[in-house]
């Protein structure tokens, strides 16, 4: 099975900022996206345990590349690397678009994406993406297994009740979540060998998109005001045993009408 | 006369239209109200009937409503069957903005419609407003540490809005159900659905849940929850969780609040021995009124909750209850 795993370089949570321009400062420190990191397990298991092979595949600026590292420290093959300055304040439909150029040029019988951004909280590459690429889209998967005779996948969907068993033929498209199971460590042997594991660079030239169709000045929307949220007045402690705790929890409730 | 704002309506297990499908509704009233423009609700599902009866609730909240059969959704992961007719629809009447929910099928439903109609999706909107005869979306972003308005600069723009972005409340009177049948011209490949496996017993759903009781690694156990879904049957509110003890396999991942889980924002949320992270933050830092129950009083969650309580939650939790059903009592 060769798997491309779709992984995205976020700021570190807890650390975001907005730049001067209103785009979202991708200078202060880069992670891979939590969401991203299931899937590479998931990759990474079915490869073990099937054959075939794990291809990170990011678009993004230099420091995106830490990302990829680390994944190819736990175990990916190869990754491909996007970046172009013109790609700067892409909004999904630049992503979705940017990552299927890519991917057409890739060999692969599966696409794993994540359920969604910790920056962006879109949610909507992973579908955009398999209707550009003509894709079977398999998403929410909590378990991902090829099917009786090989030439299917299966994903388990997770819904408000409970999962539908869904089936397609690959190559397809499998969005996943956290339930495909932590990430594993990378080891330190992995660690090493992911030095000479190489990083394809490509740019929007060797994709063959004209850098006009993309990036900040094609964005779908534009960032008009920002503002702080309210500020919460700062927390009233209760120290008191619990009976006494609890009648000031009941007056607070009350006095908020939550009771 | 503006384009029309459509609501795009999600149907619930029973063939209803879902609460955020009836905020949408109730905001794409006051929109279309403000803006003199129609306001209109797009049902799609299988089967004719289906579809009407969901189209007669929807109607409850909106004066205009269009119903698609689509036939494929019934053994078919929905998106995919339903996009093309979707997309056929607003290339044939041009709406001046869709509003699709941000739950997971909706998320599915507009990345498929953006990428067949090549539109621009505003995503995560906490509310919508008119800004200069353009459709503003209000964004809580980094975790609720910045609060963004955007616009879309194109037109007939599809905008993702998240539960409680209105209270839904009925249109004055009834709207009229219509059938269509715009001819798609595209297709996405179907993927099958297998079968279609229930959880034994669900919990209630915090998505938009007022009242949310959440237990972290200080329950100490599965049994632990016990005294978590007394008290939030107490309140009348859902049970919410950690991802620490969803891992753990205490409770399941439905429950889970944070990055990697759900984002909520009931009116009182409840943290029972939850220490108060910030991947678990993130989910759940614009609640209304934020009370934690926590032997640490250094626990990161006091610097942002509204009220605190310190102290072992196995002797203050069932006090709580019981003083609670008493006072219902
Ligand atoms: C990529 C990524 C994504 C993540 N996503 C999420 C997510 O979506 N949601 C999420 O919640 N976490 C998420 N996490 C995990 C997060 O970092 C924390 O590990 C987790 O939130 C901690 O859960 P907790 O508060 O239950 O446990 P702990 O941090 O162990 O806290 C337990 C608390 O209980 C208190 N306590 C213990 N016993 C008692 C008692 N008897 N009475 C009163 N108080 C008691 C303790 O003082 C402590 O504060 C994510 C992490 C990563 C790396
Ligand atoms: N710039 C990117 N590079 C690689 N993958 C991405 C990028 N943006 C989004 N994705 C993938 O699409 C998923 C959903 O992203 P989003 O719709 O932005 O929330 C992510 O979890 C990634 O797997």
């Amino acid at each position: 099975m060769r798997i491309v795993v779709l992984v995205k370089a976020v700021p570190i949570v807890g650390n975001e900022r907005l730049g001067d321009d209103r785009r979202v400062d991708r200078a202060n420190g880069l992670e891979a996206n939590g969401n991203d990191e299931y899937t590479m397990e998931a990759a990474l298991k079915l490869t073990e345990a099937h054959g075939g092979e794990v291809t990170l595949l990011t678009m993004g600026p230099a420091a995106a590349a830490e990302a990829l590292r680390k994944g190819l420290a736990m175990g990916a093959a190869r990754a491909v690397h996007v970046s172009d300055p013109a790609l700067a304040g892409s909004d999904a439909r630049t992503t979705a678009t940017v990552l299927a150029a890519a991917i057409r040029r890739l060999e692969y019988d599966l696409v794993f994406a994540g359920a969604d951004t910790s920056d962006g909280l879109g949610g909507v590459v992973a579908p955009w993406l398999a209707a550009l690429l003509g894709l079977p889209y398999l998403s929410y998967g909590s378990r991902i297994e090829p099917g009786p005779d090989g030439t299917t996948i299966q994903v388990r969907r997770l819904g408000a009740r409970g999962y539908d068993l869904l089936e397609a033929p690959m190559p397809a498209l499998v969005m996943g979540t956290q339930v495909l199971g932590e990430p594993r460590y990378p080891s330190l042997r992995g660690i090493m060998q992911a030095r000479t594991k190489e990083i394809a660079t490509w740019s929007l030239a060797d994709l063959g998109i004209p850098a006009e169709t993309v990036g900040a000045g094609v964005a779908g929307s534009r960032v008009t005001s920002t503002a702080l949220p309210p500020p919460r007045a700062g927390a009233t402690v209760v120290r008191e045993a619990p009976d006494v705790a609890v009648a000031r929890v009941i007056d607070f409730l009350a006095a908020r009408r939550l009771i | 006369m503006p384009g029309a704002i459509w609501a795009i309506a999600e149907l619930d297990d029973e063939g209803q239209p879902t609460r955020l499908a009836q905020e949408l509704a109730t905001l794409a009233r006051g929109l279309a109200a403000e803006a003199g423009a129609d306001a209109t609700g797009v049902v799609l599902g299988a089967g004719a009937a289906t579809v009407q009866a969901a189209g007669t609730a929807f109607a409850t909240y909106l004066p205009t409503i269009l119903t698609l059969d689509v036939p494929g959704t019934a053994d078919h992961a929905a998106a995919a069957a339903a996009a093309p007719a979707l997309a056929a629809l607003v290339r044939e009447r041009r709406p001046a903005v869709v509003l699709v929910g941000a739950s997971p099928d909706g998320k599915d439903l507009a990345g498929a419609l953006a990428g067949l109609l090549d539109r621009a999706v505003l995503v995560n909107g906490a509310a919508v407003r008119w800004a200069d005869s353009a459709p503003a979306v209000e964004m809580s972003t980094f975790g609720g540490r910045l609060v963004t308005q955007s616009v879309p600069t194109v037109e007939e723009a599809l905008i993702l809005v998240r539960p409680g972005s209105v209270t839904a409340e009925p249109a004055a009177a009834p709207g009229t159900v219509t059938a269509v049948m715009p001819a798609a011209t595209e297709t996405l490949p179907l993927v099958r659905v297998v079968e279609r496996v229930q959880a034994e017993a669900a919990a209630a759903s915090i998505d938009d849940a007022r009242i949310i009781v959440a237990g972290g690694r200080g329950v100490g156990g599965p049994d632990g929850f016990g005294v978590i879904r007394d008290l939030a049957e107490a309140l009348g509110g859902a049970v919410g969780a950690t991802r620490a003890v969803v891992d753990a396999g205490w409770i399941a991942y439905s429950q889970q609040i944070g990055q990697t889980g759900k984002i909520v924002k009931p009116a009182l949320y409840l943290a029972v021995g939850i220490s108060g992270a910030i991947q678990h933050k993130v989910g759940m830092q614009t609640s209304g009124t934020i009370v934690a129950i926590n032997r640490d009083p250094d626990a990161p969650i006091v610097e942002f909750a509204d009220l605190v309580v310190i102290g072992d939650l196995f002797e203050i939790v069932p006090r709580l209850t019981a003083a609670l059903r008493a006072r219902q009592a």
